[in-house]
């Protein structure tokens, strides 16, 4: 009970019965959210880990076999080939695409006349729905007619097969992906943003330079921002699927089967529901390391502003 | 535009005192210096949009042209009445519109309650509650898919809108309950205690003084819930199988799928997927960099 209501009610009686019904109507208001955790998130949560402990084709009834399907899973070499290109995709890409972000809200942040004008035309391109983006990237990765390869002719780069050759893919999904920086460049910039402009004037009357403001001051106040994007990254890329479905269908020879299209496959494909829940739990103890490392080094995740009455 | 200043009415006082340190402006060779960077910058991403839409507007064999021509003659707008009707994409957007507007109500209604009851209320388990929501923030829903298939599918369900709504209205997102939380926590609580004095209930503290101070980050989850269904292909593609049913998203592919090689109607096709979203975008962009930036907020 907060000192506020102890002293608005005049009766400490009356003031518990207030927190009594308080309580009920927090439960109200809970309520939907709550039977959406239990149906949609726990019980179904539970029920993945029980069916990966099973043989289960839908059509047939459910099969106990214990850790089979995660020794299948782990003598499955096109399960490690599914894990080596999200690696790839994830710890190449992933790093690129938050450099790049980080030079367009440097960018963006330059105290220019009209920079307004650059912030939206530089995140306009990420609006372009997933769909609509793959197809678009087809077109563009079009070893004869498209935009990549007639502006690499001018440099003498002929004929790449983008997306026909295993080598390329998935650096061409790669460089698909730097098109959308713009959702972590205006997430960047906010950080920058924020840093006080004291210490740039400090600098300036310590006859910093500009290199030297950016390494002592920007990068440090910014490695929080950074290290956030960086890991809600990791944790979104490792769940790429839709361009591997639409531009490649997981070729050539595999090259973008990724972990997510592997399962996809596994479970709405091929029906093997056990084999596929094994593969989710597996991701899921992966993405909850990332999560762990996150929790653990950002303790003001969840008190940044406000503070909570207790 | 993108400013600073519609943020601060998103979010806190802080962020706007912030803002207000602004530097000097930068001018003379290093102004031209930047802006001859910034511009290279702005057309390498612009230019797959204007390959996107002057693809487009070209005849068939204007696109199978090398080096690729860049303004289209004749503009053939004829191609965006083809490529809708070639299939059906009116009702793929009947389907869509159905989707986006009753799983936003939802979202809107279900997740501020809840974190109305966090931010406001007091109740036994409270923390540990919250913490629960905030765990499932990172959670990948390829963990909880193939049971939640099983029974909507047990439910008859499949080929039907309602997987794709119905679970919106049991919560709306964990990280749309961490944002209205966030949002509510910063009214005073004196409010809540002077509607209580008047004898105001819970409900009505939540419907007539919480909800309407928080017009911003309903307007910013509403808008972020859009994009999202709107362009959303995982769960379409697994529920709704029957092309009746598909959403814009799925009937694109399906519409790549039968004219592979049209690429001046795929591009139409795509442009219009794309267009309600540069609409929404030029009318409500501080929504935009304000909802963008709270999801960031989380990490400083």
């Amino acid at each position: 009970m907060t000192t506020q209501s102890a002293s608005v009610s005049p009766k400490p009686k009356r003031g518990s019965g207030l927190l009594r019904s308080e309580a009920r109507d927090a439960f109200v208001f809970i309520l939907p959210w709550l039977l959406g955790f239990l149906v949609f998130t726990a019980g179904p949560m539970l029920a993945s880990l029980y069916i990966s402990f099973t043989r289960w084709e839908i059509v047939t009834s459910a099969k106990w076999v214990g850790f089979e399907q995660y020794a299948k899973l782990f003598s499955d070499d096109r399960f490690w080939l599914a894990l080596y290109n999200t690696s790839y995709y994830v710890f190449l890409g992933v790093p690129l695409h938050l450099l790049m972000a980080l030079l367009a809200a440097l960018a963006i942040n330059l105290n220019l006349r009209g920079i307004r004008i650059y912030r939206t035309l530089f995140y306009v391109p990420s609006l372009t729905p997933v769909v609509a983006n793959s197809i678009l990237w087809v077109w563009i990765f079009h070893p004869q007619w498209g935009l990549a390869n007639s502006f690499l002719e001018r440099f003498g780069i002929e004929g790449l097969y983008w997306l026909q050759d295993p080598r390329l893919a998935k650096p061409a999904l790669i460089i698909m992906s730097f098109w959308s920086i713009g959702g972590q460049m205006v997430i960047l910039l906010a950080g920058l943003k924020g840093i006080p402009a004291v210490l740039y004037e400090a600098a300036d009357i310590d006859g910093a330079t500009t290199w030297q403001r950016f390494w002592r001051i920007t990068l440090p106040l910014l490695t929080p921002a950074l290290f956030f994007n960086f890991i809600i990254a990791i944790i979104g890329a490792f769940q790429v699927f839709t361009q591997a479905y639409i531009m490649t269908d997981g070729g050539p020879n595999y090259s973008t089967l990724f972990y997510l299209l592997y399962l996809y496959r596994a479970a709405f494909e091929n029906f093997r529901m056990g084999y596929a829940s094994a593969m989710a739990w597996v991701l899921f103890v992966i993405v909850l390391i990332f999560t762990l490392i996150q929790f653990r080094l950002s303790d003001r995740w969840v008190f940044y502003e406000g503070d909570l009455r207790k | 535009m993108l400013s600073t200043d519609s943020t601060a009415t998103v979010l806190t006082s802080e962020l706007a005192t912030r803002s207000r340190n602004r530097r000097k402006a930068i001018d003379g060779a290093w102004a031209f210096f930047w802006y001859i960077v910034l511009s290279l910058i702005a057309l390498a991403l612009a230019l797959p949009l204007v390959w996107l839409i002057s693809t487009s507007l070209k005849t068939g064999a204007q696109t199978f042209v090398m080096p690729p021509i860049w303004i289209p003659n004749p503009f053939v707008w004829e191609n965006y009445p083809d490529a809708f009707q070639a299939v059906p994409f009116g009702k793929y957007f009947w389907n869509t519109a159905q989707i986006v507007v009753f799983a936003t109500l939802g979202t809107l209604l279900t997740a501020s309650m809840a974190a109305f009851a966090f931010a406001r209320l007091r109740f036994p388990y409270r923390e540990q509650l919250f913490l629960l929501v905030l765990s499932t923030i990172m959670l990948p829903s390829i963990v909880t898919l193939i049971p939640t298939f099983i029974v909507f599918r047990w439910l008859k369900w499949i080929n039907t809108l309602l997987p794709l709504i119905v679970p919106l209205w049991m919560g709306g997102g964990a990280f749309n309950v961490f944002l209205f939380r966030q949002f509510f926590m910063t009214i005073p609580y004196d409010l809540d205690e002077a509607a209580r004095i008047d004898g105001a209930s819970s409900y009505r503290i939540y419907w007539s003084v919480i909800l309407p101070l928080s017009k911003p980050v309903v307007a910013t989850i509403a808008v972020f819930s859009f994009i999202h269904h709107w362009n959303d292909f995982f769960q379409p593609l697994i529920y709704l199988q029957n092309p009746q049913k598909w959403t814009m998203a799925i009937g694109l592919l399906g519409f790549k799928d039968l004219y592979s090689t049209s690429w001046n109607l795929m591009m139409a096709a795509s442009t219009a997927m794309l267009l309600p979203l540069l609409v929404l975008f030029f009318f409500a962009q501080r929504y935009f960099v304000g909802g963008i930036q709270m999801s960031g907020l989380a990490g400083r």
